[in-house]
């Protein structure tokens, strides 16, 4: 379908751009903190209510990208994308056993990043580096794809070349950089507003011009078995793609909250049951993302041949709406690629400050210090990601993101089990980290990035599952030797206290980390309780 | 204050059943019935999304102390 602007649309798509980035910068004023210090400008000094929470949260963890890539999955595969649904709704018991705990710890002792857990739970170093460096190399790729996701709806409006994504960009730069976090918290609100307004009108009035949701799965039943190269599917009716379907939901579903922007969001609430009153009421957006999916087979009902399945969302929207409301919905896609890559760069640069520079480069810097460099990192992030984007093919982002979500499942020992128990030996969940890199990148080079799904003793399974697994397996059999042998054991600076709610911390009536909360993240090991 | 007994950890049990309904998909991974023109495989699932949140939020309330 051939793409040309329409200056309606590109008015409204304008103005309402507008508008988000005049709320950014304002965002700098809204529940006023002192922003030179690093819990203020990287966690909105941890104040966000349960509604706050929930559009951050929600804009954080359903991007512009998924809303390109989850219908495109569809549109190109069938079934198989679908796997998205069951992906968000499993996210959410684990979050609400998780996360909870995470932030109690988080906020009695002042960690920022998962990095600053795992260095003070096990006294490690390399385990916490490990940590950071994974988040790190996880979140890049996927700050350039929020990128693509614009690029895909300025494309659609006729509009190519590199300045307009450079311009939307440096604009997400500077309000990121004056406001931090309340930025992206203050944006997602007019986001989802957006978002929701528009797949709620596309859901309804599409198939009313199809013939209704039985005639679109009817047409894409007969259309996906004809697909090229591969085809397709409407139901997964082989074991092969039936184990695929629910491990690729399973370790998507483990892997999502071990990402440093999801803990960003959950950290930047104000208590442990506001975390848990959100993994109650999210699952409104996976309704909404299974809504979207389906879009994938309007478009193969509606006989529209897209020049990529990129384009297959914005090329429905191009055929059935008119031009204003195409504004409102790829605006609604485009400030839904900011949110996120906001945060993203957030958690990033906190990770970099905190788990980096302090660790490394100056472990005696200021509280001021340490929120300027925080600052300075995201923009680094920022242009890194445009750089990548820009000179590299739009593939190379893709590939790395499916890699960095192999990637992050193999922080889940030291992060998520940490938080439970701390049998695991550090030094061996090094080895099994190591052992898990190299295994899950191992099978993506092997499959030749073309897919995360990988067949071993016979079971056809999420790449990142069998990289876990390699994972757990190392740790525990050497965790196993080094306790026979006795070989001594590291530092733990939690106590068990910390992860147990105090009556005052519960509920809406939780206070903020104060300044002696936040030092109290300190460099040295205590010495070792006996246990 | 009054002391209020710690409730049990067991209504953590209520997280399990979404993980059982969707990750064995022989369950569900048929055409048939339909519903408002939705092949069962996909009606089943977006079922889910409201029984999984009604769970949690049962949990939320059972273990606010």
């Amino acid at each position: 379908m051939p793409h040309k602007t329409d200056a309606v649309a590109l008015v409204v798509f304008c103005l309402l751009f507008g508008f988000v980035t005049i709320m950014g910068f304002v965002a700098a004023r809204w529940r006023r903190g002192d922003l030179s210090k690093l819990h203020e400008w990287g966690l909105g000094g941890r104040r966000f209510g349960t509604v706050v929470t929930w559009f951050l949260l929600g804009g954080d963890l359903y991007t512009a990208y998924t809303f390109i890539a989850v219908p495109a999955l569809v549109f190109g595969v069938g079934a198989q994308g679908f796997f998205a649904l069951p992906y968000t709704i499993l996210v959410y018991p684990l979050a609400f056993m998780v996360l909870p705990r995470m932030w109690v710890v988080a906020h009695r002792r002042g960690y920022v990043t998962p990095a600053d857990f795992v260095r003070a739970r096990f006294g490690s170093r390399p385990m916490a580096t490990a940590v950071a460096i994974t988040g790190l190399l996880a979140t890049m790729p996927y700050i350039a794809l929020q990128l693509v996701g614009i690029q895909v709806v300025l494309g659609a409006m006729g509009i190519s070349g590199d300045w307009p994504l450079i311009l939307a960009f440096v604009i997400l730069a500077a309000y990121t950089y004056q406001s931090g976090l309340r930025a992206p918290a203050l944006i997602a609100i007019v986001k989802d507003l957006l978002i929701y307004i528009t797949v709620i009108v596309a859901v309804i009035y599409i198939p009313s011009k199809l013939g209704g949701y039985g005639a679109i799965f009817d047409a894409a039943g007969k259309a996906l078995p004809e697909k090229q190269p591969k085809p397709g599917a409407l139901i997964p009716d082989t074991g092969d793609a039936q184990w695929a379907y629910a491990t690729l939901a399973l370790g998507s579903a483990m892997a999502l909250f071990l990402y440093p922007h999801a803990l960003t969001g959950a950290l930047s609430s104000k208590s442990a049951n506001t975390v848990r009153r959100n993994a109650a009421i999210l699952p409104a957006y996976s309704l909404l993302l299974g809504l979207m999916a389906l879009l994938g087979y309007m478009t193969i009902a509606a006989a529209i041949k897209p020049a990529s399945p990129n384009d297959a969302v914005p090329d429905l929207f191009l055929k059935f709406f008119p031009p204003w409301f195409q504004g409102v919905a790829f605006a609604a896609i485009a400030i839904g690629a900011l949110v996120p890559a906001a945060v993203m760069s957030i958690a990033a640069a906190n990770l970099f400050t905190r788990n980096v520079f302090r660790e490394f480069i100056r472990p005696d810097c200021t509280p001021e210090r340490e929120s300027q460099v925080a600052k300075l990192a995201s923009l680094f992030v920022k242009v890194g990601a445009l750089v990548f984007v820009i000179a590299l093919p739009t593939e190379y982002a893709i590939d790395l993101q499916l890699l960095g979500g192999v990637w992050i499942l193999q922080t889940l020992p030291a992060v998520a089990l940490g938080l439970y128990t701390r049998w695991l030996d550090a030094r061996a969940m090094l080895l099994g980290w190591i052992a898990g890199m190299a295994v899950g990148t191992y099978m993506a080079i092997d499959l030749d990035f073309k897919g995360s799904v990988f067949k071993l003793f016979g079971i056809n399974a999420y790449s990142a599952l069998w990289a876990l697994g390699t994972n757990l397996i190392v740790a525990i059999v050497l965790t196993a030797i080094l306790r026979a042998v006795g070989a001594g054991d590291s530092a733990d600076e939690t106590a068990d206290d910390d992860y147990e709610e105090r009556e005052d911390a519960v509920g809406a009536d939780a206070l903020p980390a104060t300044p002696e909360q936040e030092q109290r993240f300190t460099r040295e090991p205590q010495p070792t309780r006996p246990r | 204050m009054d002391e209020r007994r710690r409730p049990s950890r067991w209504w953590y049990a209520l997280l399990i059943p979404p993980f059982l309904g969707l990750l064995y998909p022989p369950l569900y991974a048929s055409h048939d019935p339909e519903l408002f023109g939705f092949p069962f495989f996909y009606w089943y699932q977006f079922a889910w999304v409201p029984v999984a949140a009604l769970l949690t939020w049962v949990v939320y309330r059972a273990l606010r102390r």
